[in-house]
């Protein structure tokens, strides 16, 4: 191991140099670390990973990928070949679904006994973890057998639990990214959610330049959070942009792999976006898609011609899982309007009022309700855009939902995400608006785009949510605001929710850019879609 | 071949062999357009097909023959057709078509042998106006040495339902004849219902005889199971959201179509049967929920 001299020079006790090494310190704050710093955060690191190890089974999630070939690095003469067989087996007990049989390398057998080792070492520890005990005392074994997979939960659902907040300040802590704290008094029902408050945004404590993160990212870190991008295909198609303007200003170190180095680079910067506003599940598709890209960049293509290609990849995603399936998803739509029609429509969504628009164009000849409700009002954007355009509109706020319904002959609704087991994750009140729809039989259609589905599956709106601002519920009239000292009373608590879920049966129709599907299809699409990767 | 030609042989095709699906006949009539097709490319070849349906539709206006007619030209053009030589082209589609004739004139036994099994000892069905499936499928229960009596609607303006009670009869199968509107009254004796369909939609629901989505609701009602029978090539590309929804040209006669005028004076032949009142579908393909419907057309047509 090459250990670095002390970066301040030798230690005296003068006080020059320790004004000197404050100095220093100071500056180096925001730089990246040093090559020391980071190779004793990487043993760090490949500690943490063998403990967790032995906690679960073979880590299948996106993160623990992450985290597994972190510690793969292309540093040769640094790292011993153990380093390199840890991952290897971890990648090979993660592509177990492959199912090929490796012969049994070296490498290998150095991380069978590594594993043994290990989980001698926490039966003594007497970790309790039940059922994974015996799976991780005999996983590396057979390397290439389908492992029990064990699905952890994700962190921002777990915030209740001391353990899981203190490893995520960790992992912050070594990307150097701010963590943000919770704010105000939490509804019990959702206690395990971040709660943030607008007026601290996390960028107040980024040090300024910040070189761990980009500059861009940044910047959009803090549009999300201030709520200034809202919408799910907005907040993607603006991710992607930002990650193209990264590329852009990417640079390979030496003795690095752009295939790789890439990857870990974004890794600070997915975490510091999730803390401004949780992702979305668009947004996560769209970077599995540009992790897999870049990962599969061959090692001999040079960096221009690489990063050349990247950006092509995220314009042909947007373009074609966008923009294009918006175009192709209007066509099937607008079959769907006779003329005559009253449409219902809830909030904004892009999507919806790109439908409308064309209908409208189409000579077809109908009016639309908007349906809108606090906080947010955001029926009042689709408002403009639809009245703009000339159509007929009417404005109701959602406590007047049964009063027109008897009005309505079709319900268009957007999705921000639609679930593996048929269910529709859309803005709060969505599912009320499907509720009643199909208690007046007003036929129901949700229009989203393949990118959003999600292999994900719930069944109600708690266990995975967004906490959005409670004091964004403080209505000022007459200029008394009420419920404005409301953290004054201990008994009170503000639930700002963002999302809910609707289930299949109140969905007739869902339209996608493969076609119209019945809301029990959505396995099926993700099943052709995963053949078709 | 002209248009008008294929059209007789498909008339005399239902005529010679009355039990035959309309669209088989239209299926058989069209291998015959093809083989007799003088164009000069596969794009004329296609062209020339496609307007052959179009026609063989307007003739009978039924969902299956549409549907029937859409699965053969997709199965006949899904090869490779990378021959060099237009008429090694035609003949290997000339060579799938009569594939996918004999497989889909097989299906009827298929569905009977599914369905039989679920008609147990001593079970009163329902059944509505007159479908060749559901008597495949009560013939082979009869044959099975099953004792039941069948309950069948008059299935008025053309009472379809009489013709089936004679056709039941000749089985030595008890056969009752009821009005439509008893439906709900007889609903209570019943054990099930069992419903032959023109076409199975996207959604998994079914379009068949006027009638039928009463009879559905009415099960639904009383807790009776509701099976559909019907074959694959019956699967058709709609999704209809409610009974408005349903294109004209099916709902109504081919004759109706070209002479009248108004058609909000014309009362429609068929309704729309939504999928959550139907408990199992029976298809050659096998016996599936109307959820699995959409998967298997996906298959099917993607």
């Amino acid at each position: 191991n090459i250990t670095d001299s002390d970066p301040d020079g030798r230690l005296t006790v003068t006080d020059k140099d320790v004004k000197l090494q404050e100095i220093a310190l100071a500056k180096n704050e925001g730089k990246e670390l040093t090559k020391e710093e980071k190779q004793r955060l990487r043993k760090e690191k490949k500690q943490h990973k063998k403990n967790k190890k032995d906690d679960k089974g073979p880590p299948e999630k996106e993160k623990e990928k992450e985290k597994a070939s972190v510690p793969a690095p292309s540093k040769p003469a640094t790292q011993s070949p153990a380093h390199k067989a840890a991952p290897a087996p971890v990648h090979a007990s993660e592509s177990a679904a492959a199912a090929e049989k490796p012969a049994k390398s070296k490498a290998e057998l150095r991380a069978e006994r590594r594993a043994r080792q290990d989980s001698e070492r926490t039966s003594k520890h007497g970790k309790k973890e039940g059922g994974q005990q015996s799976a991780s005392s005999k996983p590396k074994a057979t390397p290439n057998e389908l492992q029990p997979v064990v699905k952890r939960l994700p962190e921002h659902v777990q915030v209740d639990d001391p353990a899981a907040l203190k490893k995520l300040a960790k992992k912050l802590e070594r990307q150097q990214v701010p963590l943000r704290s919770d704010y105000g008094y939490k509804v019990s029902l959702f206690s395990h959610l971040h709660q943030y408050s607008r007026k601290s945004p996390p960028t107040l404590q980024i040090s300024i330049p910040a070189t761990v993160i980009h500059p861009s990212i940044v910047r959009l870190g803090l549009q999300y959070s201030q709520g200034i991008i809202a919408g799910s295909n907005a907040r993607s198609v603006a991710l992607l942009h930002t990650f193209k303007q990264v590329i852009q200003d990417y640079s390979t170190p030496p003795n690095e792999e752009l295939s790789r180095d890439l990857v870990n680079k974004l890794s600070p910067y997915i975490s510091f976006l999730s803390q401004c506003r949780p992702l979305s599940a668009s947004m996560g598709n769209a970077i599995k898609y540009i992790k897999k890209e870049i990962s599969n960049i061959p090692s001999q293509c040079k960096e221009e011609e690489a990063k050349g290609k990247l950006q092509a990849c995220i314009d042909s995603y947007i373009n074609e899982k966008i923009i294009l399936a918006s175009e192709a998803i209007s066509k099937y739509a607008i079959e769907k309007i006779s003329d005559g029609d009253v449409i219902l429509v809830y909030g904004c969504s892009s999507l919806v009022n790109h439908i409308l628009c064309k209908a409208f164009e189409k000579q077809r000849k109908f009016r639309v309700i908007v349906v809108d409700s606090r906080p947010r009002l955001e029926g009042r954007e689709a408002l403009r855009r639809l009245v703009k355009k000339g159509i007929r509109c009417t404005y109701v706020l959602i406590s007047a939902l049964s009063y027109i319904l008897p009005e309505v002959s079709k319900v268009f609704l957007g999705a921000h995400a639609l679930l593996a087991n048929g269910y529709v994750m859309s803005r709060v009140g969505t599912s009320q608006i499907a509720l009643v729809a199909k208690a007046y039989n007003v036929p129901v259609l949700v229009c989203c785009e393949t990118y959003k589905f999600c292999e994900r599956v719930q069944t109600d709106s708690f266990v995975s949510n967004e906490l959005d601002d409670p004091d964004d519920l403080i209505v000022t009239r007459n200029g008394k605001s009420h419920l404005e000292n409301w953290q004054t009373v201990k008994s009170l608590g503000l639930l700002n929710l963002v999302y809910d879920v609707t289930p299949p049966d109140f969905v007739d129709l869902v339209i996608t850019d493969l076609g119209m599907i019945p809301c029990t299809s959505v396995p099926v699409v993700l099943r052709v879609k995963n053949v078709d990767q | 071949m002209e248009f008008n030609v294929l059209v007789e042989y498909f008339r005399a095709q239902i005529r010679g062999d009355p039990d035959v699906a309309s669209a088989v006949a239209a299926i058989r009539s069209l291998l015959e357009f093809l083989r007799r097709d003088q164009s000069e490319t596969i794009l004329g070849l296609r062209e020339n097909m496609t307007q052959a349906i179009r026609r063989l539709e307007e003739t009978d206006s039924s969902v299956a023959v549409s549907s029937g007619g859409e699965l053969f030209l997709r199965f006949i053009s899904l090869t490779s057709l990378e021959h060099p030589d237009l008429s090694q082209c035609k003949n290997v589609m000339i060579e799938r078509g009569e594939l996918f004739l004999k497989k889909i004139s097989l299906s009827r036994g298929k569905v009977g042998k599914l369905c039989h099994t679920f008609i147990k000892d001593g079970a009163k069905i329902l059944t509505h106006s007159s479908s060749r499936v559901v008597l495949k499928v009560l013939e082979n229960a009869a044959a099975d040495n099953k004792r039941f009596t069948v309950y069948v609607t008059e299935s008025q303006p053309d009472s379809a339902g009489k013709r089936m009670a004679q056709k039941l009869r000749k089985l030595n199968i008890p056969v009752m004849v009821v009005l439509d509107a008893a439906v709900g009254y007889i609903m209570e004796k019943v054990d099930l219902v069992i419903v032959g369909a023109e076409g199975v939609v996207e959604s998994g629901g079914v379009i068949n005889k006027i009638g039928t989505y009463q009879m559905a609701v009415c099960s639904k009602a009383h807790n009776k199971p509701f099976y559909v029978v019907a074959e694959s090539f019956k699967f058709v590309r709609l999704y209809p959201l409610n009974q408005q929804d349903v294109p004209d040209r099916f709902k109504y006669t081919a004759d109706i179509l070209k002479t009248v005028k108004d058609l909000n004076q014309e009362h429609p032949m068929i309704d729309y049967t939504p999928p959550s009142l139907i408990t199992l579908l029976f298809t050659d393909l096998g016996v599936l929920t109307p959820s699995a419907v959409s998967d298997e057309l996906i298959k099917l047509y993607l």
